[in-house]
């Protein structure tokens, strides 16, 4: 039976939905163990022993929180040599494309990102992965030997429990000064607006389409009244009318909401592919041949200033009667 | 192969910016790094150079660095490239880096379609430098360098000493247009090209032979099923608003 490992990530003092995801994933897949270093919730090895991992390599240690990079490639490095799993999995996040580029290099190994699917075939791991903003969807396989390295789209698995529970094995965290180099003196919490676009059942996002900055409340509005949040395509956090946090796409979030309602956007790829897995979308525009039509399930050609201030007005009146 | 990070590098007294993958057009994320890398030197001093990997017209993009003032110009290429995976093109561009004697590496985040995001980390785990991934903000004082790093929930402080690589996210600053002059200029700037030999890399280290990520199949995901599109007469929110009542959300 194939061993996949995977690695844990605590956002916001609790197990990231990415790591349950990969987990669940990893479990379907073989035998199933992760990495949690750093501090975590008290019940994080329950939690994960629930959603499929068999061991749980441990370490609380506070050098984990401390600095970035270095003590943690170092125990992934150490651990992986030892007992060579068959693939280590990590979300395509921050962390997760910090310590595989940076393990990739150092046991020199190939390692592939933004996996959507991954199935074993005949031995080798096969990974399905969008290229081109989602207008392809390839499969590429890792051919060195020894673990292969991969790297999964948040959301691409779904995160289920299935009632194990977790052999803690406790690892000792590295002391040398020398992985140290990178320290994190603070965290700052910025509060986001609304839901979170990852979690949200409505989102109403803005393109170029909205001509200006200060158009975007307009998003906001529609947004507030449908209780959902914003979400923008690059070009416009390129222009610095949105923070990037609301970046929709293929640099920026996948999201999967119940509704999408595209506002000035013509559907580039890039966009497209953070989400086309929108359960329903609607689109307004006004060049009818913009790609955003094909993907839409309710597309409106015409002017946002003219529809988007006649459905605000248009909801409030039957929110009012 | 397009690749697909830019990398920057500056160093204290002779700051210079290596830039690296850069698409056919100068990606925005690409010239926010080269950017980045030229607001170091005008508050530190020094010098940018601009590094890519890439076919024979990526010295376009070389060039339109070069006209927003970076110093110098590499140009890897080598038709024994082509199709190399992450590792061999950060191979690549580390022994490029290492020619020169960089302080700061600056990469971008995120640029072109093809962009694993991989390239830069695999470059500072080769050059031993730390690695300061995804700043927003980026301060050097003295030896000692800062950045703000994206976070899902906000942002980490965090700080390295020289010499380091950066990798900015998109949006950290909005990158200068080159002017008449700079345009001028950069016809002038001194652009070096390696060949994979010069860069010291065997030719089973790199290219198709050397990757490790192979692709096996190219396909379509299913498409989705065409809705309806309508043209807006007056009542398009109206219209809107019956559609979000059918899927009984107002």
């Amino acid at each position: 039976m194939a061993t996949i490992w995977t690695y844990a990530e605590v956002v916001d003092a609790k197990l990231a939905s990415i790591s349950l995801e990969i987990l669940t994933k990893a479990a379907q897949l073989g035998d199933a163990s992760t990495i949690l270093l750093g501090s975590a919730p008290d019940d994080a090895v329950q939690t994960l022993g629930n959603y499929g991992a068999k061991k749980v390599y441990r370490s609380a240690d506070a050098v984990f929180d401390k600095h970035l990079v270095g003590p943690h490639a170092k125990v992934l490095e150490d651990l992986i040599k030892q007992h060579q799993p068959d693939v280590m999995l990590f979300g395509t996040t921050y962390t997760g494309r910090d310590l595989a580029s940076t393990l990739s290099a150092r046991m020199d190994c190939g390692a592939l990102t933004d996996v959507g699917e991954l199935e074993e075939q005949g031995g080798s791991f096969v990974a399905t992965i969008p290229a081109l903003g989602a207008s392809y969807q390839n499969t590429a396989t890792l051919v060195n030997p020894g673990t292969k390295l991969m790297l999964a789209r948040p959301k691409a698995f779904e995160a289920k429990p299935v009632g194990g529970t977790a052999e803690v094995v406790e690892v000792a965290a590295p002391s040398d000064a020398s992985l140290q180099r990178i320290t994190v003196v603070d965290e700052v919490v910025q509060p986001p607006e609304g839901p979170s676009l990852e979690d949200a059942n409505i989102i109403v996002s803005g393109g170029r389409g909205l001509k200006a900055a200060e158009h975007f409340q307009m998003m906001r509005d529609l947004a507030d009244l449908l209780g959902g949040t914003v979400g923008a395509t690059r070009a416009i956090v390129d222009a610095g009318w949105v923070p990037y946090a609301l970046q929709v796409g293929q640099t920026g979030k996948t999201v999967k909401p119940s509704i999408y309602i595209a506002c000035g956007i013509s559907g580039a790829i890039q966009h497209l592919a953070g989400m086309k897995g929108s359960k329903t979308i609607i689109a307004i525009n006004t060049d009818p041949d913009a790609p955003i039509f094909k993907n839409a399930d309710f597309g409106v050609v015409g002017d946002v200033f003219k529809v988007v201030p006649q459905l605000i007005d248009e909801i409030k009146r039957r929110k009012g009667a | 192969m397009p690749t697909s990070s830019v990398t920057i590098e500056i160093d204290p007294n002779t700051k210079r910016v290596v830039r690296e993958g850069i698409p056919k057009e100068l990606d925005p994320a690409a010239a926010s790094a080269v950017e980045e890398g030229l607001r170091l030197v005008e508050a530190h001093g020094g010098e940018v150079t601009v590094v890519t990997m890439g076919p024979a017209d990526a010295v376009d993009d070389i060039r339109k660095a070069l006209a927003m003032g970076a110093e110098k110009g590499i140009h890897i290429t080598d038709e024994a490239l082509a199709g190399s995976d992450t590792l061999a093109t950060a191979k690549a561009l580390a022994a490029a880096i290492q020619k020169g004697e960089f302080e700061i590496v600056i990469c971008a985040t995120e640029a072109t379609d093809t962009y694993s995001g991989l390239v830069p980390g695999q470059i500072a785990e080769i050059l031993g430098y730390p690695l300061l991934s995804f700043a927003k903000e980026v301060k050097v004082e003295g030896d000692k360098v800062t950045v703000h790093r994206q976070s899902p929930g906000g942002y980490q402080v965090v700080e390295a000493e020289l010499p380091v690589l950066i990798t900015t996210t998109s949006g950290i600053n909005e990158p200068r247009y080159p002017s008449l002059k700079g345009i001028m200029g950069a016809k002038r700037k001194e652009v070096t090209q390696y060949a994979a030999a010069d860069l010291g890399l065997a030719a089973d280290q790199v290219g198709e032979a050397g990757a490790r990520e192979k692709a096996l199949t190219i396909g379509k995901p299913p498409a989705r099923e065409a809705g309806q599109v309508i043209t807006d007469e007056g009542d398009g929110g109206i219209k809107i608003a019956d559609f979000l009542a059918e899927l009984k959300v107002i």
